[in-house]
């Protein structure tokens, strides 16, 4: 079977599978996997640059997409001007000792001559200043936590519309990926591996701790929507209209009670809502669909994978590989950075809490592993078939369980034990359908093509 | 029909063929040397011999019995011990430890093989705990071919021992090997020094892009106009 | 007089927050630690489920302890999970051997390049990840029984008449020995036994090791047992020190990665310094020498923050960065192991 045929089918029998779940279970929750999947789909296309194209394994996934959402708080909020005025200065102050520090050791490096001397003056100037960024780090930092605590305590973001960190998302996880590559690229597979995952933990460790900055733990809700928001929608007249038109046609002119009605309202706006999002996050999917897919057939997508498959030789023939590796590590963390920054605006709010490196970074495994390594629309099917089996497992384990519990007294331990741990489910299944393509269909749904096509 | 025989070897590493029709045979208490110019196939010949690669046709015959479908580690089992080119040796663990491990198939008490190899190489019994990583090349050699003797094999397969080493260390080997022989083993030997292992050898095979061009005593074709032109270097 | 009362509460007070509980720690880690490196030498991958089994082995123990309790059985003064872990080794052992049939065997008989095994072993983990989930649910779990503490602060207070108390736990002393004892049994068997040797030549050079006769599965399915064997010790230990918490072990790869790669990939010993030095740079870097300062400082010179270099939650920052700077400056490690 081609690889075209088989990307109709799958994707017909996803389309099937989300239209089920829309007429069985609601649209809203349908539409709600979407959009996640569509995010998920942005994800797995960044991760299968890195991993698809050039073979490196990145552990480190959710860095990106923690410092995308980062990214979209910062633009969105508004600033908290009384942060800015008492605790500014002194942050201010703490960065120009970080870059003073920086200086003075780049300096103290090259003028004096390797040894001991060296070494003694480098831990003088670094102690220095650290001592002086530590001091004005701590007074800004405790002004700016005290600045109304339960409501802000941060410095806030620029207020800017919020579908601008999508850019910003991408860029600063850029800068983020070229620092990490800095450190860890020309490492091999394991240890890159090992130290991403490292980072990653390091980042999520600062965006909980760094109140300042992002709250912390404390979270930030309420982050400005680019579509409508559905209490408005509920008001506005043409949407009223849209939706008496919808229901008069489909119900053949007659006339609706009131209290079907608001239902039918209220059901209209969720899903307009998040069908709007889903055109934001559709057209996201296809720009970087595009982009991605002439890049894999561009001579820049062979050498890429000429790399991938023999460092060595790439070498021999003059490749850079290291700085190859550090190009395509940038690009596709840019990219997990932009969905990092959609994920963050379509919850509305920034929870650090919430990453945890098997959500953010290993479940994006999977979903590239099962779509197909080196294949964009494989990491596009992959991200959907495993986002929708990650949320509908939880249901599906419910369901099975209360059959089970048939069988089981309502006081039985057990069967409340089994309803909590249900949910673990998604986990075993996951790793059992990793495993399982692993062993029986190592290139996925939708193989790599073969490079002499082009 | 020779002790160790290979007939008409066909084959490679899944690729092109690299050795065809290639026949290559040893008695024992013979050493023979396998000779050739860079790329002829010489180590890939004494693989097949070992079983560490697919024949695409040929046999391999021990002592009369058809051992073409037994896995390399079968074949050792048999009688055959192989010295690699490189990485010969278990660098992280003692000699002594090297040379158990070498007689990993025995069951029975090795002290009296062991010491018949510290017999043959002295040096390795005043340095038998010494990790085997901090030995020179030579000593390396000589603990690889320890290592291969403890087995008690009924052949000896090295690829280019020498390689690597100094000419008096290569000559010290040489000798070594030649002991060996005399306590009835059978030697197949790979070798990039050809003149000095052709000295030695009661018999050699000339290989080019593996075939087979020559095949005389050592003396014969070192005396052979065309062997030294073309192969011995004048 | 004054002042050497001083300098003795300082010992007291770093040896109560930074020493012991370091050393504890450090053991925890040095056996995880070894068998990771235990798996990378012989099978050559990083085993990304090596935490996951920690918690499996965890789980385990915790089970047959409930059921030794009910049934009235218990060690006295010492922890009843300590009767339990022979048989929970026993099961983790069992389900190491059964993952390694089914899963990874698959990819050596292929010889698949080993970053195939990496994404094999992830998948192993969120399979182990929800297995425990499902059999023990997601609450923090304390299965310590027996006699907590073998000194107690304020007896040591009284004792001494120090104004620093220092408390030794039972779970300290224990983690410390029986991860002595697991450590020289360990050496025993891979420098004395002839299996153990055959695992450190195939470790070594694996075409080698063939040659020689040496059984691959046979050494693969010792690895797993000795691995799953310390990840079951390594994961009761912690559990017992604190609490048993299937999120945590997770969080504890990172860690012992670090010290397999600090010691050197491949070398034991290397592994379980490696864990010292992690466990150590970790709780120092995390402590607060305020108090410290305090007691050794001429005067009544008091620090004016905590004196601490980290807040705790960065403590992976400090495996990161013992790990980075290893890479960086000796990718061998400190006992010279494999370069990947």
């Amino acid at each position: 079977m081609s690889n075209n045929r088989r990307a109709v089918i799958s994707f017909s029998i996803m389309a099937l599978m989300i239209a089920i779940v829309g007429f069985g279970q609601s649209w809203n929750v349908a539409l709600a996997i979407v959009n996640l999947c569509l995010i998920s789909a942005v994800m797995s296309m960044g991760l299968n640059m890195q991993w698809g194209f050039a073979g490196l394994f990145n552990a480190g996934v959710m860095a990106s997409t923690a410092i995308g959402g980062l990214t979209a708080l910062l633009i969105s909020y508004a600033p908290v001007s009384k942060a800015w005025s008492v605790g500014g200065t002194s942050l201010f102050a703490a960065l120009i000792s970080l870059l003073l520090t920086i200086v003075a050791g780049v300096l103290v490096w090259k003028k004096t001559a390797k040894g001991k001397k060296r070494s003694w003056r480098m831990t003088a100037v670094v102690l220095t200043g650290y001592l002086f960024m530590r001091f004005f780090y701590e007074q800004g930092t405790a002004a700016i936590e005290a600045v109304d605590p339960a409501k802000t305590g941060f410095l806030g973001g620029m207020g800017l519309p919020i579908i601008l960190s999508w850019f910003a998302g991408g860029l600063a996880a850029a800068g983020l990926a070229w620092l990490i590559g800095r450190i860890a690229l020309g490492l091999r597979s394991d240890y890159f591996a090992i130290a991403t995952l490292g980072i990653s933990e390091i980042m999520i460790s600062i965006l909980k701790n760094e109140d300042w900055l992002s709250r912390g733990v404390k979270n930030v809700t309420g982050l400005k929507r680019p579509v409508p928001y559905e209490v408005d929608l509920q008001q506005a007249e043409w949407f009223i209209k849209l939706v008496h038109w919808f229901y008069g046609t489909a119900e053949d002119g007659k006339s609706l009670s009131a209290n079907v009605m608001h239902e039918a309202m209220q059901l209209s706006a969720g899903v307009f809502v998040k069908l709007c999002y889903s055109a934001l996050f559709l057209a996201v999917v296809l720009i970087i669909l595009g982009l991605a897919t002439r890049a894999l057939n561009s001579p820049w997508g062979r050498m890429m994978r000429a790399i991938r498959d023999n460092e060595t030789a790439a070498a021999a023939m003059g490749k850079d590989v290291t700085s190859r590796h550090r190009q395509v590590f940038i690009i596709g963390s840019a990219v997990i950075g932009i969905s990092g920054a959609m994920l963050t605006t379509l919850d509305g709010q920034f929870t650090p809490g919430s990453y945890i490196p098997l959500r953010f970074t290993f479940l994006i495994w999977v979903m590239v592993i099962i779509g197909g390594s080196g294949n964009n629309l494989g990491a596009i099917i992959g991200a959907f078939i495993t986002w929708f089996v990650w949320i509908e497992a939880e249901p599906s384990a419910l369901w099975l369980v209360s059959h089970i519990n048939v069988f089981l007294d309502e006081s039985n331990p057990l069967r409340q034990h089994l309803r909590e741990v249900a949910p673990h489910m998604r986990m075993v299944l996951m790793g059992l359908i990793l495993v399982l393509v692993l062993r029986f269909r190592p290139k996925g749904i939708l193989p790599e093509e073969a490079p002499d096509r082009y | 029909m020779s002790y160790l025989t290979g007939e008409k070897l066909t084959g490679g590493y899944g690729g092109p063929d690299i050795i065809r029709e290639c026949t290559v045979s040893v008695d024992q208490g013979e050493i023979v040397v396998v000779v050739g110019p860079n790329g002829a196939g010489k180590s890939t010949a004494m693989k097949a011999l070992l079983g560490m690669l697919d024949l695409r046709e040929g046999r391999v015959l021990l002592d009369g019995q058809d051992i073409s479908a037994l896995s390399p580690q079968q074949r050792v089992a048999k009688g055959m011990a192989f010295v690699p080119q490189n990485q010969n040796v278990f660098v992280t663990m003692t000699v002594e430890e090297n040379l158990e491990m070498g007689a990993y198939l025995r069951r029975d008490d090795i002290t009296e093989t062991m010491e018949q190899v510290f017999e043959l190489f002295p040096v390795l019994k005043t340095k038998r705990r010494q990790i085997a990583g901090e030995l020179s090349g030579g000593q390396r050699q000589q603990v690889a071919v320890g290592r291969a003797l403890m087995t008690k094999p009924t052949v000896l397969m090295l690829d280019e021992p020498t390689a690597g080493v100094s000419p008096i260390v290569m000559d010290e080997l040489f000798d070594r090997i030649i002991e060996i022989k005399r306590t009835g083993i059978a030697i197949l030997m790979v070798e990039q020094n050809a003149r000095q292992a052709l000295n030695i050898a009661d018999r050699g095979f000339v290989l080019v892009t593996g075939e087979n061009r020559f095949t005389d005593t050592g003396e014969a074709l070192l005396a052979n106009e065309e062997v030294r032109k073309s192969f011995l270097g004048g | 007089m004054e002042y050497s009362t001083d300098l003795l509460n300082a010992l007291v007070l770093i040896s109560n927050y930074v020493l012991i509980p370091a050393i504890s720690y450090g053991s925890q880690l040095a056996l995880g630690a070894v068998g990771v490196t235990l798996v990378f030498g012989i099978l050559r991958f990083a085993n990304f489920a090596h935490g996951e089994m920690m918690a499996f082995g965890c789980m385990a123990t915790i089970f047959i302890t409930w059921w030794f309790q009910s049934m009235g059985i218990s060690s006295g003064v010492f922890p009843t999970a300590l009767l339990a872990l022979p048989f929970a080794i026993l099961i983790t052992a069992l389900l190491a051997v059964a993952i390694d049939r089914s899963i990874f065997s698959f990819y050596r008989i292929h010889k698949s390049r080993p970053v195939t095994f990496v994404v094999a072993s992830v998948g192993v983990m969120f399979m182990l990840n929800g297995l425990v989930r499902i059999l023990i649910g997601t609450d923090e779990i304390i299965f310590r029984d027996g006699q907590k503490f073998l000194i107690k602060a304020g007896v040591f207070k009284k004792m001494t008449g120090l104004s620093e108390g220092l408390a030794l736990k039972q779970t300290q002393v224990l983690t410390f020995v029986l991860a002595v004892i697991a450590v020289l049994a360990l050496f025993w068997f891979l420098q004395r036994t002839r299996t153990g040797k055959a695992m450190r030549a195939f470790s070594d050079n694996e075409d080698l090791a063939l040659l020689s006769g040496i059984n691959p599965e046979r050494v693969v399915l010792v690895t797993w047992i000795i691995a799953a064997s310390l990840a079951t010790l390594a994961g009761v230990l912690y559990g017992l020190d604190k609490s048993f918490k299937p999120m945590v072990y997770f969080h504890l790869l990172l860690p012992i990665f670090a010290a397999a790669i600090v010691g050197g990939i491949g070398q034991p010993l290397g592994a379980i310094l490696g864990g010292y030095i992690v466990a150590f740079s970790e709780i120092t870097a995390t402590y607060a020498f305020k108090k410290f300062i305090k007691y050794l400082a001429p005067g009544d010179f008091v620090p004016d923050g905590l004196a601490q270099l980290l807040t705790t939650e960065y403590k992976f920052a400090v495996s990161f960065f013992i790990l980075v700077l290893v890479l960086l400056v000796r990718p061998t490690g400190i006992l010279r192991g494999r370069v990947l």
